[in-house]
């Protein structure tokens, strides 16, 4: 069936009652929503098992015609997956397993008293707090590119259509000129949010107005989205695209048809197989109801999308190889200019965006370019979307508004360290980033705050890490990440990170010099300079941060040959305090080199000379028994 | 095994012909076919396609998921992303190690494990975190992964 823009008014106002429930307006019809989260999160916590349960209960009840299970994409709070939301009430329950449901079904759905043993709490005997909204994680965030996040059943453009779906794209199409369209987005003052920050509706302009020196005239110009997140500890996209892929697309068409693109692309990393299928199956649906292919919505714009696989490699989130890799040629970057906007895929003028930035728009459209600007700061507008990792306690996807400040995101989102451990820093913007130190936790999340604490926005990587973690160990790890993906071309990036490589390896080995920190610096500054594309031109980026901020662990490294966060073995010895040690054999018996002894409830000794420092006696022992020094 | 070879990849060559695919897009073809790139395939549809069997090298060892030799059995992915690293991944890939006797991106003698590291796979939340044959095991550490290897000899020998 092919939809015309007066379908899609329809299809939404018959399922008025499933968009109210969704949004926790229905409770009059005593009709029941449960929303299962099948992200790759909670799908790995076995939270299929647990909708297939659901489902048998509620059947073994009869409660079918009342209560309704729906799988939906990623909710967010992975940390405490799997997860189901009961709507309209907008129960939140967590940490489910199969064993839970009869439960669940007969109390809940039959009695109607919720079961506070499977709800949230802050702590540790603390009052379960029952509403999904009323968690201190969800409270903080404003959702606009997630806003169908765990409401939408992602495989079915039904529902997508009747949570207000396409709405924007009619009027773009039917109400709106090629023109108002970038207008609208550059008034918005959306900014991509891949990393750069540039401004969206320029960009879209730039490409619109190439003039093409074919024969093809205006039909030869394509539009990317990139969704090949290859910043390691992000799965921004990955969400967006399990849990809500008819944004994206409805994004891209309205993008394409502003610029003039009569084929676009999704470039999307081969590690997210869910996330690919969930993808294929939308590009279908929506090409079975005339939303993509000839004369969509019975307009004149047509336009189709192929999915394209990345085969694992991170410089491919640069544009000019990304593109080149979908010509498939071998993906490295190009000088620019000429920018992908003048020429592009094979030559032809070409538009980049990445899965958030497409995901934003058709909420500016429909709800206008005032509404967006509205929230965040003077020069980032809007929302974005972090992934929240490492040690802090909420781990999980947050959308928050422009502006807040890291501490507020680490603190009241994510609820601070686990284990009464104290934070060190919080890195944001992957391998291109940098490390911020307590001191400038207060700092708002802009593009230009973040870059002036030596950081940048990035994706939407936000990694925090604890006194536990070594800086100097950080720095390694992200240069040996960037020299192993450098594609090579450039002898800053390909030479210069390997140089920097050494010297930090040395440092962590113990072999570290005076002058180290000064030529690393120095280093720094010239790949900085000289690189050719942007992986380079960020790559010594952690360098600098953790030196600018964490000189002293660096020093303690090189002078004293000693890691303050007993993490770089060449600097640490395990030993057994006799006082801690019950004798319990603990850590004997795992020990993989059989290098601990000592009988029975006496104190354990480790034989230094033997010891491989592989920390498998520290993470056993419970008595806290094992120092690293 | 030349006949078999052509048979099965035929429909790969015409994607590419028909434009729908392109080199890598047929190596990625070879890969789902195959579990890794065999070389008599690789100089078949090099001939087939008429591209310089230099070029699939070049692109299959720039890119880090395509393989040229056959995988083991049990196909074990340690993610050694940011996320899971400052949460102590790196001591679970050194167990591994130990426990497997083999190196990132080695397959064990026998045929049963192929180990290797990843750089994300995108579930941050649960990390440390391992896969195996595509099956996710989050929130590792130094016993659990000992005990899992363990569960799967212990599975192989089995099904033997």
């Amino acid at each position: 069936m092919k939809l015309k823009p007066e379908d899609i008014r329809s299809i939404r106002e018959k399922s008025a009652s499933v968009s109210a429930i969704r949004r926790g307006e229905g409770a009059a019809e005593k009709k029941m929503d449960l929303l299962v989260c099948a992200g790759t999160g909670c799908v790995s916590n076995h939270s299929l098992k647990v909708k297939s349960s659901l489902i048998a209960e509620i059947e073994k009840h009869e409660l079918q015609n009342r209560i309704n299970v729906v799988t939906t994409g990623c909710n967010g709070f992975c940390a405490n997956g799997p997860i189901v939301v009961v709507k309209p009430d907008d129960i939140f329950y967590q940490l489910l397993t199969p064993e839970d449901i009869p439960q669940l079904v007969e109390e809940h759905f039959l009695g109607g008293r919720p079961v506070e043993r499977l709800m949230y709490r802050p702590g540790e005997g603390e009052a379960p707090i029952p509403k999904m909204a009323s968690i201190p994680f969800f409270g903080k965030q404003q959702l606009i590119a997630l806003a169908n996040r765990g409401i939408v059943d992602p495989e079915r453009i039904e529902e997508y259509i009747a949570l207000g779906g396409y709405q924007a794209l009619v009027k773009a199409l039917t109400e709106m000129s090629r023109e108002q369209v970038i207008e609208e987005i550059k008034t918005s003052g959306l900014r991509g949010r891949g990393g750069a920050g540039f401004p969206t509706g320029k960009k879209w302009e730039f490409c619109k107005n190439a003039t093409v020196a074919s024969a093809e005239g205006e039909a030869a110009k394509y539009i990317i989205c990139n969704a090949d997140e290859g910043d390691p500890g992000a799965f921004m996209d990955r969400s967006i695209v399990e849990s809500d892929p008819y944004a994206l697309l409805e994004g891209m068409l309205i993008g394409a048809y502003a610029i003039g693109a009569t084929h676009g692309f999704i470039y999307i990393r081969a590690e997210y197989p869910l996330a690919l299928e969930r993808l294929t199956q939308a590009l279908e649906q929506a090409r079975e109801y005339g939303l993509l292919g000839e004369q969509i919505l019975g307009t004149d714009f047509s336009f189709d999308i192929t999915v394209s696989k990345g085969a694992g490699a991170f410089v491919c989130g640069e544009e000019t190889s990304l593109i080149a890799s979908l010509e498939g040629k071998l993906p490295e970057p190009r000088v620019r200019p000429p920018y992908p906007a003048q020429s592009g895929y094979m030559g032809k003028p070409t538009n980049i965006n990445n899965v958030e930035t497409w995901a934003n728009v058709p909420h500016i459209i429909n709800r206008g370019a005032e509404w967006f600007s509205s929230f965040g700061t003077d020069t980032s507008k809007g929302t974005k979307v972090f992934s929240l990792v490492g040690k802090v306690n909420n781990t999980g996807l947050v959308e928050v508004p422009m502006g807040i400040t890291m501490r507020e995101i680490v603190f009241e989102i994510g609820g601070g360290i686990p284990g009464g451990k104290k934070f060190k820093a919080v890195q944001t913007g992957g391998p291109s980033g940098g490390c911020i130190p307590e001191s400038l936790l207060d700092t708002p999340v802009d593009y230009e705050s973040l870059v002036q604490a030596g950081s940048i926005m990035g994706s939407g990587g936000m990694i925090v890490m604890d006194e536990d973690n070594c800086m100097v160990e950080v720095a390694r790890y992200f240069i040996s990440f960037t020299q192993q993906e450098s594609c090579g071309k450039c002898t800053p990036c390909r030479e210069g990170t390997w140089h920097m490589l050494n010297i930090l390896e040395d440092i962590s080995a113990g072999r570290g010099q005076e002058g180290d920190i000064e030529l690393l610096e120095k280093m720094a500054q010239h790949i900085k300079e000289t690189a050719l594309c942007g992986l380079g031109n960020t790559a010594p980026n952690p360098v600098l941060t953790t030196i600018r901020y964490f000189r002293d662990e660096y020093e303690a490294h090189i002078r004293d040959k000693r890691c303050p966060a007993g993490v770089c073995k060449a600097l640490i010895t395990y030993s057994i305090d006799p006082v801690n040690c019950t004798g319990c054999t603990a850590c004997a018996k795992n020990c993989p080199v059989a290098c601990i002894s000592g009988e029975r409830k006496k104190t354990h000794v480790i034989d230094q000379d033997r010891c491989i420092k592989c920390g498998m006696c520290y993470s056993v022992c419970n008595f806290d028994a094992v120092r690293v020094e | 095994m030349a006949l078999e070879v052509t048979e099965k990849l035929e429909s790969i060559v015409e994607r590419y012909r028909s434009g729908k695919s392109s080199v890598t897009g047929v190596m990625q073809d070879i890969s789902q076919e195959y579990g890794y790139l065999p070389e008599e395939v690789l100089q078949e549809v090099s001939r087939l396609i008429e591209v310089p069997i230099s070029i699939f090298y070049s692109l299959a060892t720039f890119y880090s998921s395509f393989r040229l030799e056959p995988i083991g059995k049990k196909h074990i992915c340690a993610c050694v992303g940011t996320a899971c690293h400052v949460r102590g991944a790196s001591q679970v890939v050194d167990t591994l190690e130990r426990d497997l006797q083999i190196a990132p991106g080695e397959t064990s003698k026998d045929g049963n494990f192929t180990l290797e590291t990843v750089n994300c796979v995108g579930a941050c939340a649960l990390g440390p975190l391992v896969t195996v044959n595509g099956e996710y095991h989050g929130k590792m550490d130094q016993k659990k992964i000992t005990r899992l290897v363990k569960s799967i000899r212990q599975e192989i020998s089995e099904n033997r």
